[in-house]
């Protein structure tokens, strides 16, 4: 008897949405959506324009051949491209020690409430964003000439890209250590293991993926940039390549930047190109770094 | 009371214990909390046991926040104590004093005299990593290191330069442990991939593997299941004949199990900040705890009247 103003109560209870909250609804998952594409389409239309212009142009003699001034069609990314990957390469030299160290002392020693470092967390925060032509000038100011006066070389290109990325390192290493649970910095404290022990067998061990993911992402940032190495005076043009740390040299986004500002503009399609090695890189660069993450990372 | 002693030898001894252990506190029977102590001097007397820790007024504060207060009581070597109470009584933190694993919360301060083997752990002096060496920790939770079994066993050893054949101290522990037979065809498979319950047996063998005096266990069977609990408290009573055993449970049948002693903490509410401050009760023989305590409070907490 009762059971029928209560089952008619309930039919009134759950009603349909009316229809202008459904259109609210179709509205916003349109707008989310929109936003979603402009970055895909836009990624997709620079990747689609440069492939047309440089695909057929990308051979292993374009990577294989130095630059030339005069012939568009046997000019090359040879020094480039080396002096690219020595960049990177003293860049983790230069970044992974100081980084990680950096990243160690703020979350296992240092007293977080002190003001020292507070001011440190705040300033590495911040430069994190700080342009990347301050930094060239930065670089040449004190690497280049000033107190180190390296010279426009190798080391001092690598150097100022480190200062470029170490924010960014020092970030990522203190979130893969922070996420190591701290029942094993307990664990081993608790077995007679100093802090440094504790560190250097458990927590690293345990950070490392998410520091190598780290690593690798500064540096495919590092590595398109153009900015600071032109500051610091590198070659944009260059016919030899680096030798050892104290040689000049050149890099992949000074070769496309060269190539695009050339007045012939035959030499486009070799920038194009240039553009399309540089991109393979950086795939690679990233895949790798996907793969540690998915492979290594850890769940506790 | 529960009696879930498996083994005879152990509940020989047990009973051997109950026996000696009554004899000076029946003479204690209803002082207060602070005369503990002297029975602990009447104890060596008995010829009954050593005492391991001697705390004396200990107190543990975290920045201005007192967690627990004028604590004193003995431990006794060769013994299970248990520390039992509500919620928020300092059980905890006291036992983090043992080893000074509170060092590592900076906020926390400890007043007062924790004595090992007559040396306060708290003089400026001591090194807590050493105290640390000689008393061995087991967690609430399991927390095996993300290696290998023998990796994990072997990581104590190898961090304090243990002299020897490690395939031989990672057996032995393992079997101190009663993990041997299950895990020797997979010393080199991932901790990760064992049960709770072997995981926290593990966590007690790889305590066990650097030969410590005491062991300190905080709530160890409280993410666990009874039969795995039955089997951590079976290896309790084993270890009790080379070991002294320190435990905070808030099960109290497990107390009244496996202790040959307890302790029963209370919290207070004190002052108008509605500060929790935790404070021993009473230490007895546990099964005086649980048959005839000496305070009114304990016999309501261990009856279910509150808690």
């Amino acid at each position: 008897m009762s059971a029928v103003p209560e089952a008619g109560l309930s039919r009134k209870v759950v009603e349909r949405a009316s229809s202008g909250q459904r259109t609210k609804d179709l509205m916003f998952r349109l707008a989310l959506l929109f936003s979603v594409s402009v970055g895909f389409v836009v990624l997709a239309a620079l990747v689609l324009d440069v492939m047309i212009d440089g695909a057929s142009r990308v051979s292993l003699d374009f990577i294989t051949s130095f630059p030339s001034r005069i012939s568009p069609e046997s000019t090359g990314v040879k020094s480039a491209l080396i002096g690219t990957i020595y960049l990177m390469v003293l860049c983790a030299v230069f970044i992974v020690p100081v980084g990680v160290a950096t990243a160690v002392y703020l979350e296992e020693y240092a007293n977080r409430d002190s003001r020292l470092s507070r001011l440190i967390e705040v300033n590495i925060q911040n430069l994190a964003a700080v342009p990347s032509v301050v930094y060239g000038i930065l670089g040449l100011a004190f690497i280049v000439r000033g107190p180190l006066g390296l010279g426009p070389v190798l080391l001092a290109g690598a150097l100022t890209l480190g200062l470029l990325v170490l924010p960014v390192v020092i970030i990522v290493s203190r979130e893969a250590i922070r996420a190591v649970p701290s029942s094993i910095r307990e664990g081993s404290l608790a077995l007679g293991a100093t802090q440094w022990q504790t560190i250097w067998k458990q927590v690293l061990p345990g950070a490392l993926p998410g520091i190598a993911t780290g690593v690798i992402l500064a540096l495919s940032r590092a590595i398109g940039e153009t900015a600071p190495l032109l500051v610091i005076g590198a070659a944009t043009f260059a016919r030899f390549n680096p030798e050892g740390i104290t040689d000049r040299f050149t890099a992949m986004p000074l070769a496309i930047f060269e190539f695009i500002s050339d007045a012939d503009t035959e030499f486009r399609a070799a920038g194009a190109a240039a553009i399309i090695v540089l991109l393979a890189l950086l795939v690679v660069m990233n895949a790798g770094a996907i793969f540690l993450r998915n492979r290594y990372e850890r769940k506790w | 009371m529960a009696e879930r002693v498996t083994q005879e030898p152990d509940r020989q001894e047990r009973e051997a214990q109950a026996a000696t252990s009554a004899v000076p506190s029946a003479g204690s029977d209803g002082q207060p909390v602070a005369l503990q102590t002297e029975a602990h001097g009447q104890k060596p007397a008995a010829g009954t046991r050593e005492a391991i820790y001697d705390l004396d007024d200990v107190g543990v504060t975290y920045g201005s926040v007192p967690a627990v207060r004028e604590v004193t009581f003995p431990i006794y070597q060769h013994e299970i104590t248990a520390l039992i109470g509500p919620s928020g009584c300092g059980k905890s933190t006291l036992i983090r004093c043992l080893n000074r694993m509170n060092d590592l919360i900076p906020a926390a301060s400890v007043t007062g005299k924790v004595s090992y083997h007559g040396q306060n752990l708290y003089d400026d002096e001591i090194d807590p990593v050493q105290v640390r060496k000689h008393i061995g920790m087991v967690f609430q939770k399991p927390n095996p290191f993300p290696k290998t079994i023998y990796d994990n066993i072997a990581f104590g050893p190898r961090v304090l330069g243990m002299d020897g054949n490690m395939d031989e101290i990672v057996e032995s522990a393992l079997r101190r442990g009663a993990l041997w037979d299950e895990v020797k065809d997979r010393l080199k498979t991932n901790a990760f991939g064992m049960s709770g319950g072997q995981q926290q047996r593990l966590c007690i063998a790889r305590a066990l593997a650097t030969s410590p005096d005491v062991i300190l266990m905080d709530e160890p069977c409280s993410a666990l299941d009874p039969i795995s609990t039955g089997r951590i408290e079976d290896l309790m009573l084993e270890l009790k004949e080379n070991y002294s055993i320190v435990i905070v449970t808030h099960n109290m049948q497990q107390a009244a199990r496996v202790s040959d002693r307890t302790a029963f903490f209370i919290v207070d509410l004190k002052g108008e900040e509605s500060h929790r401050i935790g404070h021993l009760v009473e230490l007895s023989p546990t099964e005086k705890i649980f048959t005839n305590p000496d305070d009114q409070r304990t016999e309501d907490y261990v009856t279910g009247k509150f808690g």
